[in-house]
C-alpha cells in the first residue's frame, strides 16, 4: 500500500480527510466516514442554540477520528482567529483548518486575510491547514510563514467541478515542501484520482460523499480513488506518446 | 444588578455578575464539554469561568462544535 501522510508530527495511514456536513442523517454520516478510511474528520464552530440540545457530533466522532475544526463561515481575519482559539479551548487542539472566505457567492479565499490569520496562529502555537486559491505565490508565503500544510481549492466549494487548474496545483506541489491537500471542488472518485495522481499528498472533501445518491457507497468509492491516484503516482506513469507502441513482440509474427 | 450586554450577537439584559453565573442563566451546563467562551474578543478558559466577571456593555460569545465540511 502506499506510505503515510504526515502532518506536523502525526502520521495517518489514509490520505483522505473528510467533512462532517449535510448527510442524509447521522448513521449515514457515521457509515459514510467509516467507508471512507478517513482518519481526520472536520466540524465546524457555531453559536450555541440554547433550546436546542441532542447529540453533539464531537461525542460522536472524537473517539475514533482526528478531529480538525475549521473557521468556515469567517469573513475576516480577527474571526477567523478567535473562532480558532474558541476551537482550541472547546476541542483541546491546536489543528485548525483555517478558512477565511471574501464572497458569499463563490466562497473563495480572501488571501487579503488569510496570511495574517495564519501567521497569527502559527505564531500562537497553531498547526495551521489553510484552506486557499490554487496560487503558487499563495501557497508559498502559507508555507513560509509555517502552515503544517497548504488546502488550494480544486474548485468552488460545494461546486464539485473537479481541478480546474491542474497545472497550478501541480506547481504548487512542486513549489512548496509541506503536504498540499486539494480541499474543495471535487466532484467524484476520477476527480480525487487525478488530484492525486500529480503528486497530492491527500484530499479533503465533503458534500461529493455527503449529497451523493449513495454516500456510504461514494465514501468508498473516494476511499479507492484516492489510493488509487496515489499509488499510481509512486508507481510513475509512462511519458505521454503521440504514436503507438506495440506491446507484443514484433518477432515471429505468423505470414510476415 | 441587571447589565446589558450582547450574548451571541444579541443584545441582553440580564442578572449575572460572572461567566459562570451566565453558563447558569442559559442553561447550559458548566462542566458540559467541548463549549468555549469569548469576551469581548478573547477567549476565558474554562478554569476562568466562576471568576471571570461580567460589565455592561460586553460581548460575549458562546460556542460549540457543530457538523462542517
Amino acid at each position: 500500500m502506499s506510505n503515510q501522510l504526515t502532518i506536523a508530527d502525526k502520521s495517518f495511514g489514509s490520505r483522505l480527510l473528510i467533512g462532517s456536513s449535510s448527510y442524509p442523517n447521522q448513521q449515514i454520516m457515521l457509515d459514510a466516514i467509516d467507508a471512507s478510511g478517513a482518519q481526520i474528520v472536520t466540524v465546524a464552530m457555531r453559536r450555541i442554540n440554547v433550546a436546542g440540545g441532542g447529540e453533539s457530533v464531537i461525542d460522536l466522532l472524537r473517539e475514533r477520528y482526528h478531529i480538525l475544526p475549521n473557521t468556515a463561515g469567517c469573513y475576516t481575519a480577527r474571526d477567523a482567529v478567535l473562532t480558532a482559539q474558541l476551537a482550541r479551548e472547546a476541542i483541546e487542539t491546536n489543528w485548525i483548518k483555517l478558512e477565511v472566505i471574501g464572497d458569499e457567492e463563490t466562497l473563495f479565499p480572501d488571501v487579503e486575510h488569510l496570511l495574517p490569520a495564519a501567521a497569527e496562529l502559527v505564531k500562537d502555537g497553531f498547526i495551521v491547514l489553510p484552506y486557499c486559491n490554487d496560487d503558487p505565490i499563495t501557497c508559498r508565503k502559507l508555507a513560509d510563514i509555517g502552515c503544517a500544510a497548504v488546502m488550494p481549492l480544486g474548485a468552488p466549494i460545494g461546486s464539485g467541478m473537479g481541478l480546474r487548474n491542474p497545472y497550478n496545483i501541480e506547481i504548487i506541489r512542486d513549489q512548496v515542501s509541506i503536504p498540499v491537500i486539494v480541499d474543495a471542488g471535487i466532484g467524484t472518485a476520477s476527480d480525487a484520482a487525478v488530484a492525486m495522481e500529480l503528486g497530492c499528498d491527500a484530499i479533503l472533501l465533503n458534500t461529493a460523499i455527503a449529497k451523493a445518491r449513495d454516500p456510504v457507497k461514494m465514501a468508498a468509492a473516494m476511499n479507492a480513488g484516492v489510493n488509487a491516484g496515489r499509488l499510481a503516482f509512486e508507481a510513475g506513469r509512462i511519458p505521454r506518446k503521440l504514436y503507438a507502441e506495440a506491446s507484443s513482440p514484433q518477432a515471429g509474427v505468423i505470414g510476415a | 444588578m441587571s447589565v446589558q450586554i450582547k450574548l451571541n450577537g444579541k443584545g441582553r439584559t440580564l442578572d449575572a455578575v460572572t461567566i459562570g453565573d451566565l453558563l447558569r442563566l442559559e442553561g447550559v451546563d458548566a462542566d458540559a464539554r467541548f463549549v468555549a467562551v469569548a469576551l469581548n474578543g478573547a477567549v476565558v478558559p474554562r478554569r476562568q469561568w466562576p471568576a471571570a466577571r461580567i460589565a455592561a456593555g460586553d460581548d460575549i460569545e458562546i460556542v460549540k462544535p457543530v457538523s462542517g465540511g
